[in-house]
């Protein structure tokens, strides 16, 4: 296939494809006359989208939530960074706090949000702390990877260069683990987003999550799925500009480079 | 002073300069779980301003270890190594003063896959706080002087292998190094990039007047290049004998098909046949 054709292929494949998704929805739901509090039509859903968008309460929404994303995976770049640097260059460290580690990155920390409202209240604070506890661990984690992953014949050039600690720190380190940072982030991003909204959920008065709760009280499926709707196209809205960093800070790697190429 | 004049007039001093290069009774063990293995051992080098010094051996023949321990990577178990008169190692710790007179070439280019071409070359002047415009403009003379001129903003990923080990022979030339080690540069490379690199490499080294010790498995590789050829044999390694290859300079490639050069390519090819 011609370079030029695979660049053209994701914008023919997406948008037939939401058109054949959207266009069985509406069939099955027609057809089998499913009842519209439980599976509404697109169409409800696109009218009840356009409705949300006009509702200024639903901006001041966005706004929360957004901050409330931004904020927490703000904190976990800067936390995650650290630790992983931190626990990457100290092996010691690393290996006796291993166990508490797993135990901290394997439990639900969904379920921490009754405490952190009790500890945080039910303001932005509770929410954000679950959106960085959630980007933490993979930013942690692929920092910590990619301080282990500088290549052993660059280490000698900083070396035979006489450098310093600090230079080679700067020069060096820093560099390599860039790529698995953004691969931190862009996992990281996504989770941050959950959080938020999973905290809103359970306990918020604000927010975009707190909208969907509400429409659910309500029984306005239509509603429901157009918050669902918004908070998706937030989400990926968040994930592009990480991704954009990424093409930014590190466009010689492979993951941006390569990409440019095959479809250049 | 009064009975100045009655001294006897001093001899003249003739000022001796050191030698670039000096290893005196060199050794380096590695300790294993079967036990200490000796990589090299008992090796005496000298090497004046100028030489060019091919070290050649089979795999295993310590000729890597010991160019790691004339470039500061790797601590000797034994001897001293000096660099114009001073001692390169102190204990387990290179001396900066001694260790900032060499420039080293790999195997590999080792450039960093986040600079370009140019920063690469100028990261060691960088490393020594030279100014942005300062530096950048002295890797571009260095970037031309090994034919890269017109490359210096791509990216490593973007260079042929041929170009990424110039890039690197750049990168180590930029500190103006009193000593260039070079350890097996263009073994990586198909064998008609490597001749045109060998000639590039004479070139360069004609140019810059630098003195260089040379690792190479690739006999006639070593004859071309070198003023000396060291053959080294393993277990331990050990200096086995040194052939002059005293051809006029610049060399050209026809060089390689006179009766001197292959005699001497002979000696070295039987010798290393020999060991097993």
């Amino acid at each position: 296939m011609s370079p030029r054709t695979l660049k053209m292929l994701p914008w023919i494949v997406t948008p037939s494809l939401v058109i054949v998704i959207i266009f069985l929805w509406w069939a099955i739901v027609t057809f089998f006359n499913v009842n519209p509090f439980i599976f509404p039509p697109p169409q409800a859903v696109a009218e009840s989208f356009v409705q949300l968008l006009s509702e200024p309460r639903t901006w001041s929404a966005v706004v929360v939530t957004v901050s409330e994303v931004v904020i927490g995976f703000l904190i976990a770049v800067v936390f995650g960074v650290t630790v992983g640097v931190l626990l990457g260059k100290i092996p010691w460290l690393e290996i006796s706090l291993r166990p508490l580690i797993v135990i901290a990155q394997v439990a639900p920390k969904v379920a921490f949000v009754p405490l952190f409202v009790i500890w945080f209240g039910f303001g932005l604070t509770s929410k954000i702390v679950l959106s960085a506890l959630l980007a933490f661990f993979p930013i942690m984690l692929n920092v910590l990877l990619g301080v282990r992953s500088v290549e052993q014949g660059h280490r000698e050039v900083m070396t035979s260069l006489n450098a310093t600690k600090r230079q080679t720190f700067f020069q060096l380190d820093m560099r390599s683990l860039q790529p698995y940072l953004f691969a931190g982030m862009e996992v990281g991003i996504v989770l941050a987003t959950i959080g938020a909204i999973v905290g809103e959920y359970l306990g918020g008065n604000n927010g975009l999550g707190n909208l969907v709760v509400s429409a659910m009280n309500s029984l306005d499926a239509a509603r429901t799925f157009a918050l669902i709707l918004l908070l998706s196209l937030i989400g990926l809205v968040l994930y592009l500009i990480v991704n954009e960093a990424k093409r930014f800070v590190i466009p010689w790697h492979e993951s941006v480079y390569g990409l440019r190429t095959a479809t250049a | 002073m009064k009975n100045e004049t009655l001294m006897p007039t001093a001899p003249p001093i003739t000022p001796v300069e050191p030698p670039r290069l000096r290893i005196q009774d060199v050794g380096r063990d590695f300790h294993t779980r079967n036990g200490v293995t000796h990589a090299v051992s008992g090796i005496d080098l000298t090497i004046e301003r100028g030489d060019f010094v091919a070290l050649i051996g089979r795999s295993g023949c310590g000729k890597t270890t010991l160019l790691r321990m004339i470039g500061g990577l790797l601590p000797p178990s034994a001897g001293t190594i000096e660099v114009d008169g001073n001692s390169l190692w102190r204990g387990s710790h290179v001396e900066p003063s001694a260790v900032t007179k060499l420039g080293f070439v790999f195997q590999e280019s080792n450039l960093f896959p986040w600079f370009s071409v140019l920063d690469n070359i100028a990261l060691p002047l960088k490393l020594r706080g030279m100014g942005k415009i300062e530096r950048r403009e002295r890797a571009a003379e260095f970037a031309a002087l090994v034919g890269l001129a017109g490359f210096e903003r791509s990216y490593p990923r973007e260079l042929s292998g041929g170009m990424r080990q110039r890039a690197a022979i750049a990168r180590a030339l930029s500190t103006e190094p009193e000593l260039l080690l070079m350890d097996e540069p263009f073994g990586a490379l198909d064998a008609l990039t490597r001749e045109r690199m060998n000639l590039e490499l004479q070139r360069i080294v004609l140019d810059t007047n630098s003195t260089v010790v040379f690792v190479t498995h690739d006999i006639p590789e070593a004859v071309f290049l070198a003023d000396r050829v060291v053959h080294m044999t393993p277990r331990p390694g050990r200096i086995r004998q040194i052939l002059p290859a005293e051809f006029p300079k610049p060399r050209a490639v026809e060089v390689t098909t006179t009766p001197e050069f292959n005699e001497i390519v002979r000696i070295l090819r039987r010798d290393l046949d020999e060991e097993e």
